[in-house]
């Protein structure tokens, strides 16, 4: 194909285009025609208004100061409004708050603003708008460069000796291979091994179950049918790792009519109270939303529905297992107690756990 | 040692401005002539869509700068204190440091609070603009040769920028940011085999522990901004090395560059185009609320609010989570495989991420075009990419959409079961069809080209012939616009060649060779060529009004059909 960037593009006189450019081609048809169309050259320039009339190009330059005034404004708006809020009135704090992002913001936005406009408006109106080509160039090279680089390459590794001494290649490769070992084993300092970690929870026999986050004692008679009480351990206060401890053991606590109670829940609960691990078998959320109606509980994170009518096993949604049961009694004072820990790990799955 | 009486005069004219003198210190020590030749007045075209990706680079730099401005504020700490702080409603709760210095840097920092909401709105418009401008450069093949590497870059900062999108989320330490951690958490945990020794060790123990928030502070403000920022020097390194890809049009062609000069146009409207974007993200942090930290509370593992949300685009990833069922879980030989965390937020992921890479050579494959491409494609002449892209863009969306099943299903009053039933049946059966439409769609778009391109365009203007025809008078298109519509390529299936060699003998190869074969056929089996002059010539013969074309289109159809056409690919309007 021609090199299209030298041909000059069409002056404004040869700039109509002939109304029968289709039809010119069918009345030269005995010509032998091109396989393909050829590329008929940039379009001619059309002026704007402000390249021809010079009042449109004085408008245009006022409309561009105009907009870098509006900058000079907003830099003024910015700094009385930093001033003018000092959001030192504790009472409204959160409206001067607001105030002050909404008038520094607003400032700020009219210095940037007022600039950018002005800048584009610029150079859309009054700048030379006349399409330039450039020409491209490949990036490869040409065949004597890549001989030449080829070449290059060969007598340097040719110098180094690499190929001949092949004692120093191997060893070469394998101290480097080893040698980001040392990085590695560094970082393995970044925490503890799991150990049993994953397994325990701060809840055993004899723990009292306290309100959270209140942390009053939770009394077997206060729990009501279609309520839910979210509890945590009565020694999780003064826990060395307080959140640590939280996230493995919170609970959740209900009451069905005794009946309705699964059988295999039955022994871990006393009257209809039943209390279940919060801490959701799929991905760790609290499942904190419980249904009235259907005894269901719904992790807000990727709706996981547990039945608590079934033992809190998954009935939909991505979680697998069903929420650990905390086997409880009543304490002599009434106080809902627990009579062990978890059967098992309370939480997300994880390799080893079985 | 001589000693020299009179000053030695470097050059002969030394410059005499103030300007000419800068110019000359520059030049002569750092060589900036050289650079200011070749640079001041490079060419750049003109089109609405290349703003997407200087948006993307605006908003990185704008989050630099914010970015820098919170840093002197926040406090990369667990450590629980009695908040006494300015904010009143929190005040003897206890919190993280780093939630305490999040909401006093909102509330007891004048254009603090403006300052996190620049930096949040600039987040999100940052992974925004950079997920829209891959689509750009995907649409319109620029990722074809010579710019398959700087493709690849692309994909690994939109990678990026969505891990540092979530490493900021999570620093201040609040209850949804530290909802989203234990999440991150759970999918560690479910790494097979070394999982929970993982979780550990970037943990530095049980979660949520004390260590992970430093470290995230690390990764947020020196890691991966600065991996980001090399990246991204290279990434408009290899744009200027390589000239901007230019739109099809008269004049414009694979060896050159049609547009307007670095300075002062593209200085103006490029330079001016930053403020803009500063100015806009400026004004939406003024006005419009984002993250307020201080209504979720502080990180607690046992509250929870209903219809928690992650930043928008982590909402694909949480929507595949909330999609694939638990059954995926399994347990044998005492171990337990997560494959409903695993498939969704790793496996899934990391797929996408390798498709995405190895699109460029997936596509050449397929075309055997080995050439450089400047000019861009039209997305309708190139119908199964389109289609594969917008098939693509499908998937995401149902997975993003499921990213938000709850408030659909709270907003709409439907069953959040019966949505994310919908959503796990949709993305296997929606995808293909959004494929099949969108080819065919681009397949009719290009035969209207052809057609505009045979019988120009329509005019409105309504004849009445004697013998009480109807006709519309169609305009001829002229140069400029019919080379739009006919200067593309249009690809044949590949013919690799046979199985067997003349002695009947398998060749070797010759299974990939059929493989390739078949994507080819997918690629290009009902591709529509552009119009010829030929074929323009006999539309026009045998016309009995030229000035009132009427004929059907139907006519159209007997180009690509009748047309004998052999080789891979039909005329070289490009080579």
């Amino acid at each position: 194909m021609s090199d299209l960037t030298n041909r000059p593009a069409p002056g404004p006189q040869e700039s109509a285009p002939s109304p029968a450019a289709g039809g010119a081609l069918a009345t030269t048809a005995e010509a032998p025609l091109p396989e393909r169309f050829e590329d008929p050259g940039l379009p001619p320039h059309r002026p704007r208004l402000a390249d021809t009339d010079p009042a449109a190009a004085r408008r245009a330059e006022r409309q561009v100061a105009g907009l870098f005034v509006l900058s000079i404004v907003g830099t003024v708006l910015t700094i009385v409004g930093y001033f003018a809020f000092p959001l030192e009135d504790a009472a409204n704090l959160q409206l001067e708050t607001r105030y002050s992002t909404i008038v520094i913001g607003l400032g700020i936005f009219l210095t940037l603003f007022g600039i950018g406009a002005g800048a584009v408006h610029w150079a859309k109106v009054l700048m030379p708008d006349h399409e330039e080509i450039e020409e491209r160039h490949s990036v490869e090279s040409t065949p004597e460069q890549k001989a030449e680089a080829a070449e290059l390459l060969r007598e340097g590794v040719a110098e180094s000796g690499i190929a001949r001494r092949p004692l120093i290649r191997n060893t070469l490769v394998g101290a480097v291979a080893l040698a980001p070992l040392p990085a590695v084993v560094l970082l393995k300092d970044t925490g503890p091994n799991p150990g049993t970690a994953l397994y325990e929870s701060i809840w055993s026999s004899g723990v009292r179950l306290v309100k959270d986050p209140s942390l009053a004692p939770l009394r077997a008679d206060e729990v009501q049918l279609g309520s839910i009480t979210h509890v945590v351990p009565e020694n999780l206060e003064g826990s060395e790792h307080y959140l640590e401890e939280k996230a493995k053991a919170a609970v959740i606590v209900m009451r069905l009519p005794p009946e309705e109670v699964a059988p295999e829940a039955v022994p871990g609960s006393v009257d209809g109270i039943l209390a279940y691990s919060k801490i959701c078998t799929h991905m760790g959320c609290p499942v904190a939303l419980y249904e009235q109606q259907t005894e269901h509980l719904l992790c807000p994170c990727h709706q996981s529905t547990f039945d608590v009518r079934q033992n809190c096993a998954v009935i939909f949604g991505p979680a697998k297992r069903a929420l650990p049961q905390l086997p409880i009694a009543i304490g002599d004072d009434g106080v809902l107690v627990a009579t062990d820990g978890f059967a098992e790990p309370p939480g997300p799955s994880f390799w080893e756990r079985g | 040692m001589s000693t020299t009486a009179a000053a030695v005069s470097r050059t002969a004219t030394p410059p005499t401005t103030a300007i000419g003198r800068a110019g000359d210190f520059a030049d002569s020590r750092l060589g900036a002539g050289t650079f200011a030749r070749a640079g001041l007045r490079k060419i750049f075209p003109d089109h609405w869509s290349f703003m997407l990706g200087e948006v993307a680079l605006y908003s990185f730099v704008i989050l630099l700068l914010s970015g820098v401005f919170l840093t002197f504020f926040y406090v990369p700490s667990v450590g629980l204190i009695i908040y006494d702080g300015p904010f009143e409603p929190l005040q003897g709760q206890l919190v993280s440091e780093a939630y305490a210095s999040t909401v006093n840097l909102s509330f007891d920092v004048r254009g603090g609070m403006l300052m996190r909401q620049i930096h949040h709105w600039a987040a999100l418009i940052f992974v925004a603009a950079t997920v829209v401008h891959m689509a750009r450069v995907f649409f319109t093949g620029a990722f074809r040769r010579p710019r398959e590497v700087n493709w690849v870059i692309g994909v690994v900062l939109a990678l990026l920028a969505v891990i540092e999108g979530f490493a900021g989320y999570s620093l201040p330490d609040d209850l949804l940011s530290g909802t989203g951690l234990r999440i991150a958490s759970a999918i560690i945990l479910s790494i097979p085999v070394i999982g929970s020794y993982l979780s550990f060790w970037t943990f530095g123990g049980e979660f949520p522990g004390e260590a992970f928030i430093p470290r995230l502070y690390t990764i947020h403000v020196l890691i991966l901004p600065a991996i980001m920022l090399a990246l991204i020097a290279a990434h408009l390194f290899l744009v200027v090395l390589h000239k901007h890809t230019q739109y099809p049009g008269p004049g414009r062609t694979n060896k050159n560059v049609v547009g307007y000069p670095l300075l002062p146009v593209y200085m103006a409207k490029a330079g001016g185009f930053f403020f803009l974007v500063f100015g806009v993200i400026a004004l939406m942090a003024a006005l419009i609320q984002i993250n307020p930290v201080w209504l979720y509370g502080p990180y607690d593992p046992s509250p929870v609010t209903a219809g928690s949300q992650p930043d928008w685009y982590m909402g694909w990833l949480d929507g595949a989570v909330r999609t694939v069922p638990g059954s995926l879980e399994f347990t044998f030989w005492g171990i337990t495989l997560s494959g409903n965390i695993l498939f969704p937020a790793v496996i899934l992921p990391g797929l996408i991420t390798l498709v995405a890479v190895a699109y460029p050579w997936i596509e050449r494959l397929a075309t055997g075009d080995d050439r450089e491409h400047h000019v861009l494609d039209r997305p309708r002449n190139a119908p199964t990419r389109t289609g594969l892209g917008v098939m693509a863009l499908t998937f995401y969306t149902l997975l993003w959409a499921n990213g938000g099943n709850d408030l659909v299903a709270t907003h709409l009053n439907v069953s959040i079961n019966d949505i994310t039933w919908f959503t796990r049946i949709a993305l296997i059966v929606v995808p293909p069809i959004a494929f099949i439409m969108t080819k065919r769609i681009c397949l009719a778009l290009q035969r209207r080209d052809r057609e505009r391109v045979l019988h120009g365009k329509e005019t409105g203007e309504v004849y009445r012939l004697e013998s009480g025809e109807m006709l519309e008078r169609h305009a001829p298109l002229d140069e400029q616009e019919r080379w739009v519509l006919v200067q593309h390529d249009s690809y044949l299936p590949l013919e690799p060649g046979p199985a067997v060699d003349e002695n009947g003998v398998r060749r070797k190869g010759a299974w990939a060779d059929g493989l390739r074969r078949r994507l080819s056929r997918f690629y290009f089996a009902d591709s529509v060529p552009p119009v010829t002059p030929r074929e323009l010539a006999s539309a026009h013969h045998g016309e009995a009004h030229p000035a009132v074309t009427d004929e059907t289109p139907d006519a159209v159809a007997s180009g690509p059909a009748s047309e004998e056409r052999t080789g891979r690919e039909v005329g070289s309007g490009q080579a």
